[in-house]
């Protein structure tokens, strides 16, 4: 096999230099009653190019671009990723590197997520941003978890606009935690209702998405000070679609106290979904409270700038039981890839990207409109947007799958409340003609 | 003497990102725009981040020189006890590459995902094989979420018992994030000290464990690099009482095809496939952590649950006690893709490559006891942990003893770590670095021993070729400096 070099003569070079006659001796410390008495039932080794050819089987099985035009989004969205930044990050120093424990023979990987926590602050409008988590729905539990470890309140309130599956991960994640979640119910306009929210005073923080699950554009504006009536109750922002923030008004300037979400659009493949990127960034003074690692400045002993972990004091390895989280590995190079995007945009670029993103997903909805379906929240959108089709859509939407069509994801599962409700994506991967012909295949 | 691989070369300066470039540049292919503008209102639009303008050669060459600042298991041997740094296999880069793998909407419907699903559901069956463990979740994004994925299956275990048990038992070497994952699930981790021998002892077990203890977390092998002998007997203690065993599955790289964790009364195991199944650790992540359990705890895995029915896959959500979902998807897809096609690659050697890994890890730890301190002195797995106890009279330390491995081009070992050994080196060849790289590293440790006690001053004072020399880790700490 070539990736173990030993040869025989190296085994029995070695077996000798331990003392002990073969390979199995080396296992006694193993009770014989502890031994596996099987052998590994595992498909014959293929060589690398049985596997090439396995794997590309198995890959043409998958609908994607450009066989397929796919309309979902719901949290995992189309960009074109440039070459670059593939490329670069297949640098195996970076890629092949364990967590930087040895600041020494790490300082690639410590810039850059320093200046990833750095682009990050500036996306959100926040001071600290720390150096990445599993996912979107992680990033939210952790921070509704730091913001009843802020206020040692037990209760907090989200939105039922933020993503259905992250709500799925709160709920285990607070399951054995005996806090109580509230959900805000949606409104007429497809935003967050928040007016039968009270007792400000009993509530660790109010998490909401902007945009929304639906696509819409909340208004977080009118959240704040309703929010912060209480000086102490601590305001989340959750996001799935962080290139938004290219155009709009970031979370940190409308007075989040914690923004969190998916950084997968900034130039990571969707991948079925993972590896993804949870980002999540703080005001200042909450530093301390915030879970994961943290990359910082310092000068080493002849004064030169350097990087190192730091503020580790929260963390599991030193803390224990005590840490502001469990998380070691995080998504370190998932990171470096988003910084790499977020570098080669520019803010010149991130703005026109964003700007072509509300454009496509703009004129879809409008054409879907003049086409008589039912666009049922008069709410700006970005990316994506909720369409009422018709009772019998079902038919049209298998019809549209043969015809390598995907053209929504249903609500209904997630929203009983909405039934024949569809939400759809398109960005800048998604081309005038296609969305045309989708408009034409569902009016026909 | 052979010339050793570190050496000093031409190494490049780079700024910030946000001190290079000029207003106006691009780096990115903007896509025309084929449809009408659609301005948003006024109200809504924010400045826009304050990000630096940067051209494609400028961002390429801030990486490259970056890179150049790193050290990779592709530079060199790294032996970071515990982490599994063997060598990351390119053909499973191509694989998660692969168009329809890598651009693949984690919410497709099902029959057009078959391919993505057939290898979810094959690496789970693999991974059951080889664990001994017949029930297997992938959504684990790393092994701490591994470990939090474990404890919340303790929790729905003893609820569905009406058992509301509130202590875990820890050993005291096990890794920072078990009391930590078990804390979140609202268990308070009592203790149990390891014996002379650097084992648990079941009498130890047994004087701890009551009806108030959901379970035990043991890593095996240990965090010390030896097998937990009495293993089925504390199973049995922890079991007697109502309670659950979790192991640790993070040395799992030291027993493949040699044990059968359910035989070992184990209940729930997670893997690190960042470790044991080759896949690379991105310079802290992504890993992936999924959790391997009996049939007994299979109804509360997480869901969606992957399933063959009639020749098609299916994601079932149909599992009404599960404990719900740990990721918003299926965890970290693109690092399954690689483990899977890494027991593809290797088949049934997966038990050499075990076999091979306690070799070499033995081979280190004969080639180095007459200059190093072994606090136990028994066979070991796949990792062997020394101390400083030796060099301590020349005044210099573990810490010392690393750093001056980087000017001789190795990674260091992981160090102070386990905390129950005072100065520990703790080293983990694992089984691709071959006996040629084991007698350098072994060598360049001798020269090192030697220069402590007539040069120590070269071993305080490194490392001396990197880039940067020891760095202020106090400084960063008291004034945090964390965005440019």
């Amino acid at each position: 096999m070539r990736y173990l070099p030993h040869t025989q003569e190296d085994i029995a070079d070695m077996l000798k230099t331990i003392g002990v006659d073969s390979l199995n001796d080396l296992f006694t410390t193993i009770p014989e009653d502890c031994r596996r008495k099987t052998d590994l039932k595992l498909p014959k080794a293929k060589t690398e190019w049985e596997l090439n050819h396995h794997m590309s089987g198995l890959a043409a099985q998958m609908a994607v671009c450009p066989d397929y035009t796919v309309f979902i989004g719901a949290g995992s969205y189309d960009h074109y990723i440039p070459e670059v930044v593939k490329q670069l990050l297949s640098r195996s120093e970076f890629y092949t590197a364990y967590t930087p424990y040895q600041p020494e023979m790490s300082q690639g990987t410590l810039q850059a997520i320093y200046e990833y926590q750095t682009l990050t602050t500036r996306l959100l409008g926040l001071d600290v941003a720390n150096a990445s988590m599993y996912d979107g729905a992680s990033s939210l539990a952790e921070a509704l978890l730091m913001s009843i470890r802020i206020t040692r309140r037990k209760k907090v309130a989200i939105s039922r606009l933020i993503h259905p599956l992250y709500r799925q991960v709160v709920r285990t994640y607070f399951a054995p935690t005996g806090f109580e979640v509230v959900e805000l119910p949606v409104s007429d306009s497809g935003q967050t209702d928040m007016t039968g929210l009270e007792d400000m005073e009993t509530f660790a923080c109010v998490a909401v998405q902007s945009p929304n699950y639906f696509g819409c554009i909340e208004n977080l504006a009118a959240f704040e000070e309703k929010i912060h009536s209480d000086s102490k109750t601590l305001f989340i922002v959750s996001f799935t679609e962080p290139l938004a923030y290219g155009v709009l008004k970031n979370p940190g300037s409308l007075g989040a106290d914690i923004a969190c979400g998916e950084g997968q659009s900034l130039g990571i493949p969707r991948s079925f979904g993972g590896p993804g990127l949870g980002m999540f960034a703080a005001k200042k003074g909450y530093m301390r409270n915030m879970p994961g690692r943290l990359v910082g400045q310092t000068l080493d002993i002849e004064g030169k700038r350097g990087f190192v972990l730091t503020l580790s004091t929260r963390e599991q390895h030193i803390r224990r039981e005590k840490a502001t989280s469990n998380i070691c590995s995080n998504q370190g190079l998932c990171a470096t890839a988003a910084a790499m995007y977020m570098a080669t945009l520019g803010g010149t670029g991130i703005r026109k990207l964003a700007a072509l993103n509300h454009d496509k997903a703009a004129y879809l909805q409008g054409l879907l409109k003049n086409a008589g379906f039912e666009i049922p929240f008069d709410t700006p959108v970005f990316n994506e947007f909720v369409v009422k089709f018709p009772k019998d859509f079902k038919k049209t939407y298998t019809n549209l799958l043969s015809k390598k069509i995907v053209p929504g994801l249903s609500l209904t599962p997630d929203y009983p409340e909405f039934p024949d409700h569809y939400l759809l994506c398109a960005t800048e991967t998604m081309d005038k003609a296609d969305m045309d012909l989708l408009v034409k295949e569902v009016t026909s | 003497m052979k010339e050793g691989v570190g050496t000093t070369g031409l190494i490049l300066n780079e700024p910030f990102l946000w001190e290079k470039g000029k207003k106006g540049r691009m780096g990115f292919s903007l896509p025309n725009n084929d449809v009408p503008s659609s301005p948003l209102v006024a109200e809504l639009l924010g400045e826009g981040p304050d990000f630096p303008d940067l051209s494609e050669v400028d961002v390429v060459r801030h990486y490259t020189r970056l890179s150049t600042w790193n050290f990779g298991v592709d530079s060199g041997m790294y032996p970071l006890g515990s982490c599994t740094m063997k060598y990351n296999p390119k053909t499973n880069e191509r694989q998660a590459s692969l168009p329809g793998l890598a651009q693949a909407h984690p919410l497709l419907p099902t029959e057009l995902a078959q391919g993505a699903l057939k290898i979810m559901f094959d690496l789970q069956e693999h991974l059951a094989e080889i664990t001994g463990l017949p029930a297997v979740s992938l959504q684990p994004a790393a092994g701490a979420q591994g470990e939090l994925t474990g404890m919340l299956l303790f929790y729905a275990f003893h609820m569905m018992n009406k058992e509301r048990r509130t202590k875990i038992l820890i050993p005291d070497t096990a890794h920072g994030t078990n009391p930590a994952s078990a804390a979140l699930c609202g268990f308070r981790s009592v203790p149990v000290a390891s014996n002379a021998q650097g084992v648990l002892a079941p009498d130890d077990v047994e004087a701890l464990m009551d009806e108030d203890t959901a379970g035990i977390m043991v890593t095996n092998p240990n965090t010390l690099g030896l097998f937990e002998e009495h293993i089925k007997q504390i199973s049995e203690i922890v079991h007697t009482k109502g309670g659950l065993v979790y192991a640790d599955g993070a040395n799992m790289n030291a027993v493949m095809g040699m044990v059968n964790m359910a035989d070992l009364g184990v209940d729930v195991l997670h893997l690190n496939l960042h470790k044991t199944f080759s896949t690379p650790h991105g310079g802290g992540g992504p890993g992936s952590g999924p959790v391997c359990v009996t049939k007994k705890l299979e109804p509360f895995l997480p869901v969606p649950r992957v399933m063959h029915v009639k020749n098609r896959y299916e994601l079932s959500y149909d599992f009404p006690e599960s404990i719900g979902k740990v990721h918003a998807f299926y965890g970290n897809f693109g690092i399954q893709i690689r483990a899977y096609s890494y027991i593809l690659s290797m088949g049934d050697q997966l038990k050499t490559a075990s076999q091979l890994a306690v070799l070499n890890a033995n081979y280190l730890k004969e080639s180095l006891r007459d200059i190093f301190h072994l606090p136990y002195d028994k066979p070991c797995m796949h990792e062997c942990v020394f101390t400083d106890k030796h060099q301590q009279a020349f005044k210099v330390s573990t810490l010392d003893i690393a750093k001056r491995l980087i000017d001789y081009g190795f990674h260091p070992p992981t160090i102070y770590f386990p905390l129950v050994v005072q100065g520990a080196l703790m080293m983990e060849p694992t089984e691709t670095e071959s006996k040629e790289n084991l007698d350098d590293f072994i060598e360049a440790l001798r020269q090192i021993v030697q220069e402590a006690k007539d040069n120590p001053e070269l071993l305080l004072q490194a490392p001396i070729k990197t880039k940067v020399r020891r760095l202020d880790e106090t400084m960063a700490a008291r004034k945090p400096c964390l965005a440019g």
